[in-house]
């Protein structure tokens, strides 16, 4: 370290931290967190760290529910479905992910109109190819109230489910709770949005020449990255499912089926829970990759921290040991939170055998 | 008697070798004439400054600056190396001492100079930065691109100029980064962006790589100023000191009527004293550096003056078609202005 830092100062690179506070004069297509130009590295290294998340969680949610049921559907007695489930896992897993981006990228951009014809829905969003415009609310505190509604039907639903496992356990008697709780209630997350929504004023995208002004824009980067992503994981989840299907015992699925339950239900109550524990240590481990291949975005210019720390801030201030040893870090502790987290999971909610 | 003339001899001979030349060390060009070649960074590919055709034959205004080095440190214009950088990696590559020097026309500017540990030894191309757009888009001027979306090389300077220009006119555009100029190109190509922004010298020459040229309009209008030039790294004085005046000779052979059919000739017959002292035909110029006293005539024999190497690359003379402009000799009303060699 010292010698470096000792060959960094002889030839006359700068080195140090203090190049986080300077201001970084960046532009970024795309951020939640309301950054401008004018604001420092470090609030430009919280964008890339913010959109980093954003698409790691929108894709492993998506590429989780995918993968089971690819890897449920290639486990099914009818050979239409298993194999078409087949021809899906290879594919993805036989193909570099990058070759994956860059087609959703260039795919995507191909099918969409240019702005002066974008498709537009009723007026108020507009998709082409410079992204989704959707209109934005000027004012959110109105819509606290369509939080509240959300909380209540959550609660309400709670509430029924465990009266309806004690009637269930007294009585035998089935009780449709998803369908009554919503019926219910969920109506009203919907009319406190529509109420709050009528309330308060829109910033509704206009055409002002080139582009869509206003709103928010998801751009196209975003959506390729997160569908290339989402399908190319889906297919290694999809066999991590399988393996985990197949290392139950025959005898266990044979006894379901004799107690008369449905195929839905040996699968979701009896099935995949002795199956978790065997999938979930893989699982974890192809979060973790899809964390770290959430930095292909830089071939597409999605400003996620490779492309925006890594790549633009590098650049900017040649800082390149300090800019790569935060980046290191930052992916470690990630990772780390994100395989702590999955290793609790399955800790607690191991089904204890004798 | 003997024991006197031994001690004067023994004296004098120690004295001697300190009037013979003594020169700062200097790694790099050691490391030069090892090799037998030098390390060149030059650009991906931007024809007309430094392209590799099908063959792998390089040629460019850059590439000619290279080969005028060469031809000063080695006596021979093609012992060359090109190795191509990214606009990120240009500065490690430097910095580390796997190039010589950049000559990929790199933008001189302040931060540079005092951050990354480069120098800059002098302009060989005096650049202007502006935007190239559809033609049906119809764009007078740059303030009209006002909420456009506009494709850069993330790390460019012309990344943060086009930021500053909109900013200070209160205009709002989206700046999209790639990593490499030619994915900017093909994302504004594809119609991601409505314009993309570099050098007008450069634009010239990217203009090749648009699916149809003839529906792309380069605007004349001019945002900032971008002098480049070749670049070394902090450290090696003797080097640095030869780049720059490797450059200087280029253009005073212009300056000076040398050109590479008469430079035999003017060697001989000149009777201006600069002329003589710069091809080596009195003074030793060459061994004050560390070279051979051919070393400009071997520039101007082999690669030519500077207006020759631009009229041949980016000039009349090329595709690109740029008129001289600022990088004319300051008495034609330009600015390529050199120290006298004396």
């Amino acid at each position: 370290m010292r010698n470096a830092s000792q060959n960094l100062v002889k030839a006359g690179i700068a080195s140090g931290f203090n190049f986080l506070w300077r201001d970084s004069g960046i532009e970024v297509p795309f951020t939640l967190t309301g950054y401008k130009p004018s604001d420092s590295i470090l609030a430009l290294l919280w964008v890339g760290v913010v959109n980093t998340l954003l698409v790691s969680a929108c894709s492993i949610a998506v590429a989780t529910v995918i993968g089971f049921t690819v890897g449920l559907l290639r486990l099914s007695r009818n050979w239409l479905l298993s194999t078409l489930a087949g021809v899906y896992i290879e594919f993805v897993r036989n193909i570099p992910l990058l070759f994956f981006v860059l087609f959703w990228y260039f795919g995507v951009l191909a099918a969409l109109p240019a702005p002066r014809e974008s498709l537009s829905f009723l007026d108020v969003a507009f998709l082409n190819r410079r992204g989704l415009s959707i209109p934005l609310p000027n004012d959110v505190t109105g819509f606290r109230w369509v939080l509240l509604a959300t909380v209540a039907l959550v609660v309400v639903q709670w509430a029924l489910a465990r009266w309806a496992r004690g009637r269930q356990a007294r009585t035998g008697r089935d009780f449709p709770t998803w369908a009554v709780g919503f019926g219910l209630c969920g109506a009203l997350p919907m009319a406190a949005f529509v109420a709050a929504g009528a309330l308060t004023s829109w910033d509704v995208p206009v055409m002002r020449g080139f582009n869509y002004r206003g709103g928010f824009v998801l751009v196209p980067e975003f959506v390729a990255l997160f569908a290339a992503l989402s399908t190319y994981t889906a297919g290694f989840i999809a066999e991590v499912v399988r393996g985990g299907v197949l290392s139950v015992r025959q005898g266990q699925i044979d006894a379901a089926r004799a107690l008369g339950l449905t195929p839905g239900r040996v699968i979701r109550l009896v099935v995949i829970p002795q199956a978790m524990p065997v999938i979930i240590p893989p699982l974890t481990s192809q979060y973790l990759n899809l964390i770290k291949n959430s930095s292909f975005g830089a071939a597409i210019a999605y400003p996620e921290l490779v492309s925006v720390f890594m790549g633009s801030v590098l650049v900017a201030t040649g800082q390149a040991i300090e800019i790569i040893a935060i980046t290191l870090s930052i992916y470690l502790v990630l990772s780390i939170a994100v395989s702590l987290f999955m290793n609790w999971y399955n800790a607690s909610h191991r089904l204890v055998t004798r | 008697m003997k024991f006197i003339v031994s001690a004067v001899a023994a004296s004098l001979f120690a004295c001697g070798s300190a009037f013979a030349q003594q020169l700062a060390p200097s790694p790099t060009l050691d490391a030069v004439k090892a090799r037998g070649h030098i390390e060149c960074g030059v650009h991906l590919g931007l024809p007309g400054f430094s392209f590799a055709n099908d063959k792998g034959e390089w040629t460019g205004l850059d590439v000619d600056y290279c080969r005028s080095l060469a031809a000063a440190v080695l006596g021979d214009a093609t012992k060359v190396k090109y190795t191509p950088t990214s606009v990120q990696q240009r500065w490690p590559m430097l910095q580390s001492g796997q190039v010589d020097l950049l000559s990929r026309n790199t933008t001189i500017t302040f931060s540079r100079n005092a951050t990354l540990g480069v120098n800059f030894q002098g302009i060989n191309f005096y650049e202007g930065q502006t935007f190239v757009v559809r033609t049906k888009a119809k764009v007078a001027k740059v303030a009209d691109l006002a909420d456009a979306t506009i494709c850069v090389a993330a790390g460019s300077t012309e990344e943060k100029n086009a930021a500053d220009w909109f900013r200070e006119r209160n205009l709002k555009v989206t700046i999209i980064n790639f990593q490499k100029n030619d994915d900017a190109i093909s994302a504004y190509d594809q119609g991601r962006c409505d314009a993309y922004t570099a050098g007008i010298g450069a634009l010239a020459g990217q203009r090749i790589k648009f699916k149809n040229p003839d529906e792309h309009q380069i605007l004349t209008e001019i945002i900032s100023n971008d002098p480049q030039g070749p670049v070394t790294r902090w450290g090696d004085e003797r080097w640095q000191l030869i780049v720059r005046w490797v450059l200087n000779a280029q253009i005073a052979a212009e300056a000076f009527g040398i050109t590479s059919k008469n430079v035999d000739e003017m060697k001989a017959k000149s009777t201006n004293a600069e002329v003589r002292r710069i091809l080596g035909a009195e003074g030793k110029f060459g061994d004050m550096m560390g070279l051979s006293n051919d070393w400009a005539y071997n520039i101007v024999k082999q690669v030519g003056n500077y207006g020759e190497s631009y009229e041949r690359t980016v000039g009349m003379g090329s595709p690109l078609k740029l008129k001289r402009g600022a990088n004319e000799l300051w008495t034609k009303g330009g600015l390529l202005y050199t120290p006298p060699f004396q």
